[in-house]
């Protein structure tokens, strides 16, 4: 069980339930559940597709998407049946969001996915939950047990004369299944391999039939807006960019959680006032502001609004909310090694970019890291990341290469105080901190 | 080869769930190997006739999940993180510390069969870090000495 946090600067919406007791369905009903699901059947279908548009509300799992927009590209008619499949697959380095919301408010998904339903004219959804999350699998098969066991899900859903069934389903260990057609291939039971696109999902998906992909966070907001409404969810945030956020904050910092924030809070203030500033009285160094595969930002590069736009501004990406904050005593190039043992462990081997530039970069890494680095290993290692860039079925590959390409272009130095046979600058400083 | 009768309810229950047998695959494999251990050939052959696949589709699967394998492995399976964000918080140490403390190092099993280690990617605990998960537990905010309490208590559990 995580520990929560909190803050005065708190927006309290996706995590208004938290450490509430709110898994328990009655619980949960006195805290508004199951409200915005019986508004979304009064609403009809377009009416909720446009709310969630007019709302703001981007794709919480990191590409940040219009969620409104992603439902409207559903057919109306389909030959095949349509799904809603919720991505509980978290794995992003520097991500711990959706476990929060599993653990505390199981429900608020639940909700979420049976009003995506109806937004698309589905009848099935299925919440897929990481296979290291047991104990959160365990919570989310009771609450879909508890909400059967009331006549919240199967036939005639709240009188409305649809049905609706969701069923959960659990994943084996693997980062690349978190997306979205990898996501659907580990659902039909098999190794999570990317299909190319098009056809996207929203016409060609599960078992061939449509389906609406959303992220935990994503689906657990939605039944806040239904209820809120789309100009109060919007207005939380700055202009495109709606509502909150859940930034899952930790490296070097003194009070490491994750706290709700809306849209755009300034990033300096929410690494030195919100999570009370760097440990051990050190300088910051860096920031990956959006989970492993964002590119770096130096530490006078942090005066921007958290949100989708203004990162993309800067150069990174707002991305899954996994803000890892370095210190001073952190070796980049060993941060960057770290980062692409992860790519490499984790790439499928489906498209050769990706299989064969992360290894040569994890070997290079190695090599460099360990002083046998050559001068023009920065350059190769440049170029080899800059020619995976889009040249693969899914985004792995370029969330190897971005994250690489930003530490040479910003700490080059460091890169080259590697040189020649040199030990690791940072090796004797960096002593870990142990709480 | 037997599986509970809680394996087979729950395994019966999700066949009702999806338009393919084979849907079923990635979570059961799970739950087989939380059962026996590891995925044994027997299991294998049972799960693969069950779903009307050969051995070798199943066995592509299991290759490509983390969590899934074909080797036994100790009573306590300790998984430390040391990706980015407990790497900054003392996780390689962490990892070196139960290297040291069990004797074995990764994907590694005890004499006794009590433990094995393995170093993991990201689990969810970088908030919490440095993380490790002992088969689904999840330790966080850890020490070399919490580590060892917990360790200890893992031991006490079997007596």
């Amino acid at each position: 069980m995580a520990d929560l946090v909190s803050h005065p600067d708190e927006v309290r919406v996706v995590s208004k339930r938290f450490g509430m007791g709110a898994t328990n369905l009655e619980r949960y009903l006195e805290l508004d559940g199951y409200k915005a699901v019986q508004k979304a059947i009064s609403m009809g279908p377009e009416a909720i597709v446009n709310e969630v548009k007019n709302s703001g509300l981007r794709g919480r799992g990191g590409a940040g998407f219009s969620t409104g927009l992603k439902w409207s590209f559903v057919p109306k008619q389909a030959p095949k049946p349509k799904y809603v499949l919720c991505n509980g697959d978290e794995s992003e380095p520097g991500t711990c969001k959706d476990r929060l919301i599993f653990e505390h408010d199981p429900h608020a998904v639940i909700e979420g996915v049976m009003i995506a339903g109806l937004a698309v004219g589905s009848k099935t959804g299925y919440i897929y939950v990481r296979g290291e999350y047991r104990y959160l699998l365990e919570i989310v098969q009771k609450a879909i047990a508890d909400a059967y066991a009331r006549g919240f899900l199967g036939k005639n859903i709240f009188g409305s004369g649809q049905d609706f069934d969701i069923y959960w389903h659990g994943g084996a260990g693997a980062y690349e299944v978190g997306e979205e057609s990898a996501l659907m291939e580990s659902l039909e039971g098999k190794r999570g391999i990317p299909r190319i696109r098009p056809p996207f999902p929203a016409v060609v998906g599960l078992w061939g039939g449509p389906t609406v992909i959303n992220n935990a966070e994503t689906l657990a907001s939605v039944p806040h807006i239904i209820l809120g409404g789309a100009e109060w969810y919007a207005n939380l945030g700055p202009p495109k960019n709606g509502g909150t956020r859940l930034f899952c904050l930790s490296g070097h910092l003194k009070k490491p959680g994750v706290y709700e924030l809306p849209m755009g809070y300034n990033l300096r203030k929410m690494i030195y006032e919100v999570a009370g500033g760097i440990s051990n009285g050190r300088a910051l160094k860096a920031v990956v502001p959006g989970g492993s595969s964002t590119p770096v930002l130096k530490s006078d590069e942090i005066d921007i609004g958290m949100d989708f736009d203004s990162v993309a501004k800067a150069g990174s990406m707002l991305g899954s909310g996994g803000v890892v904050v370095l210190d001073e005593t952190t070796c980049i190039v060993k941060f960057a090694l770290r980062t692409m043992k992860f790519y490499q462990h984790e790439s499928c081997g489906w498209c050769i970019p990706c299989r064969e530039g992360t290894d040569w970069l994890k070997k290079t890494l190695i090599r460099f890291h360990a002083g046998g680095g050559l001068k023009k290993d920065i350059d190769n290692m440049y170029y080899l990341s800059e020619n995976m860039l889009g040249r693969t079925f899914c985004p792995l590959g370029d969330a190897a290469a971005m994250p690489t390409m930003a530490f040479i272009k910003k700490f080059r130095q460091e890169f080259e105080d590697h040189l020649d046979g040199k030990p690791c600058p940072f090796e004797k400083a960096a002593e870990p901190v142990l709480a | 080869m037997r599986f509970s009768d809680q394996f087979e309810q729950r395994f019966a229950d999700m066949l009702t769930h999806y338009p393919t047998k084979r849907s079923v695959l990635v979570p059961t494999l799970l739950y087989a190997q939380d059962e026996v251990g590891f995925l044994s050939d027997e299991v294998i052959a049972e799960l693969a006739g069950r779903l009307g696949l050969t051995d070798l589709e199943v066995r592509n699967v299991i290759t490509y999940y983390s969590m899934l394998t074909t080797k036994p492995r100790g009573k306590f399976n300790v998984q430390v993180c040391t990706n980015i964000a407990c790497m900054l918080r003392g996780g390689e140490e962490l990892l070196e510390h139960c290297e040291k403390k069990l004797g074995i190092g990764h994907k590694g099993t005890t004499p006794d069969g009590m433990f094995s280690l393995e170093e993991v990617e990201c689990i969810g605990g970088c908030s919490w870090a440095p993380a490790a998960q002992v088969n689904y537990d999840f330790h966080e905010n850890l020490t070399a000495e919490k580590m060892d309490r917990v360790l200890e208590d893992y031991k006490r559990r079997v007596g």
